[in-house]
């Protein structure tokens, strides 16, 4: 696994690869504390407030005074103080705002039909033609626009309207073909807004079977009815489209997809059960099977641990109380858990480590370093110990890692292992640079001098032992070696 | 500006002055720098292509409808627009069309505000559709009657509309509108329509609303700059975009655009053509502070503590715990100046212009005549201003540097570097591995495979198999559903064919260069030490030597590539100076990282290119925004 160093070290040298380096960290960026150093002196030289030398004002809290977010704090927090006088919601009796709303699409007219034609509407509407937007000035009118005393509109003209945000009637467009000329035409017009409406008038006027059938022939107003099914959460009809398209798999998602809304975890259980029939890709649906399985096991193990803690009998969840519910944690994090309250366990239980291993076949890796982090925040030491070793065939035992040395002491650091734990499994890094490099920044002062021993590195170890504390172990040994005439140093 | 100035120091004894200046400099200085606050848009038109005139016409387009609800008003906002709008205009504009009060957009009961009209300015949401109802029934009728409005932000929709008449309130409003602001100017070469889920909504979902918008966005820019006699493009969104402004045009077709055309060439650029450039650290100062702290609408907020000031005498009794936000734009000559070197290149300059500023300050020893120290005190705002960007940007880059020095960082890029020079992209990859052992964050796992698949044109089977179960296990199973947006949206790939073609695009576009030059650079590849963007490559070699030298290349990237031109009037067609240069304007569809702007305009400075790019995208994005976009989370985390 371990790329020989060799090998790495060419890998760098032979220039193809360059590493983001920033090199000469001294001379580069002792620039910035020069830099800094200039500010400073010259912030000495000028003192003055620096709230208000910048260009454009910032108030610390962050917007710029006098923008718009900034105002809308200011504006709104002096109008705190105003008292609220509790009130009950009051039903509105607002009868006179029909006739109000008169710009952009007449929706009364979309959605219910009451306003058939429309044609007194949108007669007001050429007279106060509010809602057309002319951005620049430069911007000409297209043709349809001034055909619009005309109140018999195609549903090519209709769709153009409807893009200009004029009042339109989708009412009469009564056979199927002239709703989809309306579709086809708004489709092509590609404005999605346009293509939602007449989407949902179809919807309101077309049988389910006639709509789902001219959808597969239309794709993009196929994929924009998706679409808005998706957005109101119309999940009933969207999974009959789905199926009907046989699109199984995004059916199986989408039912999938709602065990997110589920909160009680007995529910979502019974939830994912349910979905483990769905026609899922072949791998999904072994995750699914797998999601389904951990949950059913977490609420076991919470249940059962829940109750040990309470009845506080077991001196680890005394020590350790647990910090969170194992309820919807991911597997890794589950395995921690029983690595840590569960670890000597049998096979047989469901909390059990080794159980875990094999009902969702990890890897070897992955079980070692969850079991590794687990037992090193314990300070386990032993368990530690005995997860390295293995016996050949001799007798003889040894240690063995599916992970590197290197990071096997990454994960005892940072469970804060000493330096006599650390030094075991930094002797056992192979690479002596890499070895080195480690053992200093762990303090493992005998693994370094005995590196530089082996190396033969003379001047090396004269330049550790300037760094060792007199009179120290560290420093005997140093002196012992240097002044030992069986070694041949190399310099 | 000048003129008040001198009068306030007229009868004063210079040299009194000159001292003064040291001790108590605020107590003029606000009222000189008003000339910079003033205009803050200026940095709009310094560029080759005016951008302010689309910021005009965007605030005339907002006066004209403030006024259109006559009477005293208050806003109520979607707080996610107040970031777009303040680029468009400050607070002083509405009040001068009677906006009294600003409210954010919240359920329950409206502040009382003594106004006449209360508008939402919203963006087309459903969620915000349901607040608003919530808004209006709790209004007290009886009490105050007062007038609603909805102004739709940057389109109405039918769908919101709905909602409000499902829930009965959309008879209460008086006005209903949208306010189009399609593309918003960020910079003196940058727009950008801010749709962040353009992206997920064209790949994902295929919903094309988005390119209507960019087609509609294009044909305002188009009456406000002249006709585009040049479209070029590449992948299918773009040719969706184009063949709509065509149509569009043909809708036009009663009278002719006489504005003398500023762009040469229009080149639309689907993001799914390179999925690989975001999916890279960037390397440029700009794109660092993106990756970093994230950049929303020109500003970013970073840790305060750098920042505090702490003055004489004063204990740092109360340290900010706010962030400290920050504008970032070309407004401050200095960020101008360095926010599109790499990284590496940053000391430097800082420190140049650290002896420049020193420097300047010193020369007042040698004003000796009153000529000299006006001079001289004429200068001090400027100084001021340049020696507090220096400060600030000293900081942020000490800031940077402390995560681009650690070794987390250079694993990072080392794999990174690894994958687009194409070095074992078909097997597990450790780093990833051990990144996944440890639970790093799960969007940099999901940037990193998602390199790896696409640099590998797609994973073996065993190796997309083996990621997607380490991930699930390790963040959980519900990650189902993102793994299967990355995948549709082709981030993540089953390999096809046997064959993997990203090594002949690489060799073809020389995407990897050995030498890639961090301090003076003399190619694009500089913005990520090595990579040179792919999307950026296209716009270089379209402008020379064109793409039919890289026919091969173009096909096997997504989608068709095209070239449509626009007619012009005769008399409207240019007549190139002698080494004149060209302008293009380059629409990222689907989104652009700064990296590649900065890339974009190195093209721009560079002196024998002769051309000259502006940028346009839907959204500015960096890995980790994106990926966030195509994330599927549960309903309670999302937003």
């Amino acid at each position: 696994m371990m790329k020989s160093k060799a090998d790495e070290e060419d890998y760098w040298n032979s220039s193809k690869f360059k590493a983001f380096t920033f090199d000469d960290e001294d001379d580069e960026f002792s620039q910035l504390k020069e830099s800094k150093r200039a500010v400073n002196s010259i912030r000495r030289l000028v003192e003055e407030d620096d709230d208000e030398d910048e260009v454009e004002k910032v108030s610390w809290s962050g917007e710029p005074i006098g923008s718009i977010s900034w105002s809308v704090s200011e504006t709104a927090a002096s109008n705190q103080r105003t008292d609220r006088e509790p009130a009950f919601p009051k039903i509105t009796t607002d009868t006179t705002s029909i006739s109000r709303s008169h710009s952009g699409y007449s929706l009364s007219a979309l959605f219910k039909g009451k306003t058939r034609g429309g044609n007194f509407q949108s007669f007001t509407d050429t007279l106060s033609d509010s809602s057309v937007r002319l951005y620049a000035p430069e911007l000409r009118k297209p043709k349809s626009e001034y055909k619009d005393y005309i109140s018999d509109w195609s549903p090519e003209e209709t769709v153009q309207r409807m893009q200009q945000g004029k009042v339109v009637s989708l009412e009469k467009f009564r056979s199927l073909q002239e709703k989809l000329l309306l579709l086809d035409y708004s489709v092509s017009a590609h404005d999605g807004n346009v293509i939602t409406a007449v989407l949902i008038y179809l919807k309101r006027t077309l049988s389910k079977e006639v709509l789902f059938r001219e959808l597969t022939d239309r794709q993009t107003a196929l994929r924009h009815f998706i679409h808005y099914l998706t957005e109101s959460k119309d999940h009933r009809l969207l999974l009959e489209l789905l199926r009907a398209l046989g699109r199984t798999e995004d059916v199986a998602l989408l039912q999938y997809k709602e065990h997110l809304a589920i909160t009680d975890e007995n529910k979502k259980r019974d939830f994912l059960k349910s979905c483990l029939s769905l026609p899922f890709s072949p791998e999904d649906s072994s995750h699914v099977q797998d999601h389904y399985t951990l949950l059913e096991r977490q609420i076991i193990i919470e249940a059962t641990d829940g109750q040990a803690e309470r009845g506080g009998k077991l001196e680890i969840f005394q020590k350790f109380p647990r910090k969170a519910s194992i309820l919807n944690m991911p597997l890794i994090t589950t395995l921690y858990y029983c690595c840590f309250y569960h670890y000597a366990e049998s096979e047989g239980t469901y909390s059990s480590p080794l159980n875990i291993r094999q009902t969702f076949k990890l890897s070897e890796k992955q079980f070692f370093v969850t079991a590794l982090a687990a037992r090193a925040k314990l300070k386990a030491w032993s368990d530690v110990d005995s997860l390295f070793t293995s016996r050949n065939w001799l007798g003889f035992t040894r240690k063995k890692s599916p992970l590197s040395f290197q990071r096997v002491v990454d994960v005892l650091h940072k469970n804060s292992a000493p330096t006599q734990v650390l030094q075991d499994y930094v002797a056992l890094v192979d690479d002596a640079e890499l070895r080195i490099t480690l053992a200093q920044k762990h303090k493992c002062h005998d693994i370094v001098i005995n590196t530089y021993r082996d190396l033969k590195d003379r001047q090396q170890l004269l330049g550790y032992r300037a760094k060792m504390v007199r009179g120290s172990a560290e420093e005997r040994k140093i002196n012992e070696l240097l002044n030992n005439s069986q070694i041949r140093w190399k310099n | 500006m000048l003129g008040d100035f001198r009068v306030v120091f007229l009868g004063v004894n210079y040299l009194d002055i000159v001292s003064s200046l040291v001790t108590s400099f605020t107590h003029w200085s606000p009222d000189l720098l008003c000339c910079c606050c003033r205009n803050m848009a200026a940095h709009l038109s310094y560029g080759r292509v005016n951008l302010n005139i689309l910021r005009e016409a965007a605030r005339k387009e907002l006066r004209e409808f403030l006024d259109k609800c006559a009477g005293s008003k208050a806003i109520v906002w979607d707080e996610y627009l107040t970031g777009p709008f303040g680029l468009i205009a400050q607070y002083s504009l509405l009040k001068e069309h009677e906006v009294e009060k600003m409210f954010t957009l919240k359920s329950g009961r409206l502040p009382s505000a003594d106004v006449k009209n209360i508008i939402f300015f919203v963006r087309p949401r459903l969620e915000l559709m349901d607040i608003i109802a919530e808004n209006v029934f709790s209004e007290d009728k009886m009490h105050s009657p007062r007038d609603f409005h909805i102004l739709f932000v940057p389109r109405r929709s039918m769908l919101c509309e709905q909602r409000l008449k499902e829930q009965g309130v959309l008879a209460s409003f008086i006005n209903i509108d949208e306010y189009i602001l399609d593309l918003i100017p960020y910079d003196g070469d940058l727009l950008s329509m801010e749709y962040e889920s353009a992206f997920r909504e064209c790949y994902l979902e295929n919903d094309q609303t988005s390119l209507y918008h960019t087609a509609k966005g294009l044909m305002t820019l188009q009456a406000l700059y002249g006709t585009i006699p040049q479209i070029y493009g590449k992948g299918d969104c773009a040719r969706h975009v184009a063949n709509m402004m065509l149509r569009m045009k043909r809708e036009f077709a009663g009278s002719q655009n006489q504005i003398l055309p500023v762009f040469d060439t229009l080149l639309l650029l689907d993001r799914n053509v390179d999925l690989l450039t975001p999916l890279a650290t960037q390397l440029t100062y700009e794109g660092l502070i993106d990756e970093i702290y994230g950049i929303t609408n020109g500003y970013v907020k970073l840790p305060p503590e750098k920042f505090a000031q702490k003055k004489q005498g004063e204990a740092s009794k109360d340290l900010p715990t706010e962030p400290k936000k920050m504008p970032l734009n070309s407004a401050e000559e200095l960020y101008a100046e360095i926010r599109d070197k790499n990284f590496n290149a940053v000391g430097a300059a800082l420190s140049k212009k650290a002896k420049i500023i020193s420097a300047a300050f010193e020369e007042r020893h040698n004003a000796k005549t009153v000529g000299e120290i006006k001079q001289f005190v004429s200068q001090l705002p400027h100084m001021q201003a340049a020696r507090s960007s220096l400060a600030n940007h000293t900081s942020i880059a000490e800031l940077i540097k402390d995560i681009t020095t650690s070794e987390a960082f250079f694993d990072n890029l080392t794999v990174e570097q690894e994958f687009m020079t194409g070095v074992d992209t078909d097997k597990v990859n450790t780093y990833i591995e051990d990144c996944v052992a440890q639970k790093d964050p799960l969007i940099k796992i999901l940037r990193l495979v998602s390199m790896q698949s696409v640099c590998n044109n797609g994973l073996k089977q065993k190796v997309l198999d083996y990621y997607k179960r380490e991930i699930l296990q390790t963040y959980g199973y519900e990650h189902i559903l993102t793994l299967n947006n990355l995948e549709k949206a082709g981030l993540l790939k089953l390999q096809s064919s046997t064959r993997n073609n990203y090594p002949t695009i690489r060799k073809t576009l020389k995407l990897w260069m050995e030498d890639a030059n961090e301090q003076n650079p003399n190619d694009i590849s500089y913005v990520y030490s090595g990579y040179a963007p792919l999307s950026v490559r296209l716009a270089q070699v379209l402008a020379r030597p064109g793409w039919r030298s890289i026919e091969e290349v173009l096909k096997m990237l997504p989608g068709p590539h095209f070239e449509e031109r626009q007619q012009l009037p005769a008399g409207l067609h240019k007549k190139r100076q002698q080494g004149e240069n060209r302008t293009t304007l380059v629409f990222f569809l689907g989104g652009v990282s700064y990296a590649e702007i900065a890339a974009l305009r190195f093209l721009s400075q560079m002196e024998d290119s002769g051309m000259e790019y502006i940028i346009a995208t839907t959204k500015l994005l960096n890995g980790t925004t994106w990926i966030k976009s195509l994330m599927d989370r549960p309903e309670s985390q999302s937003s």
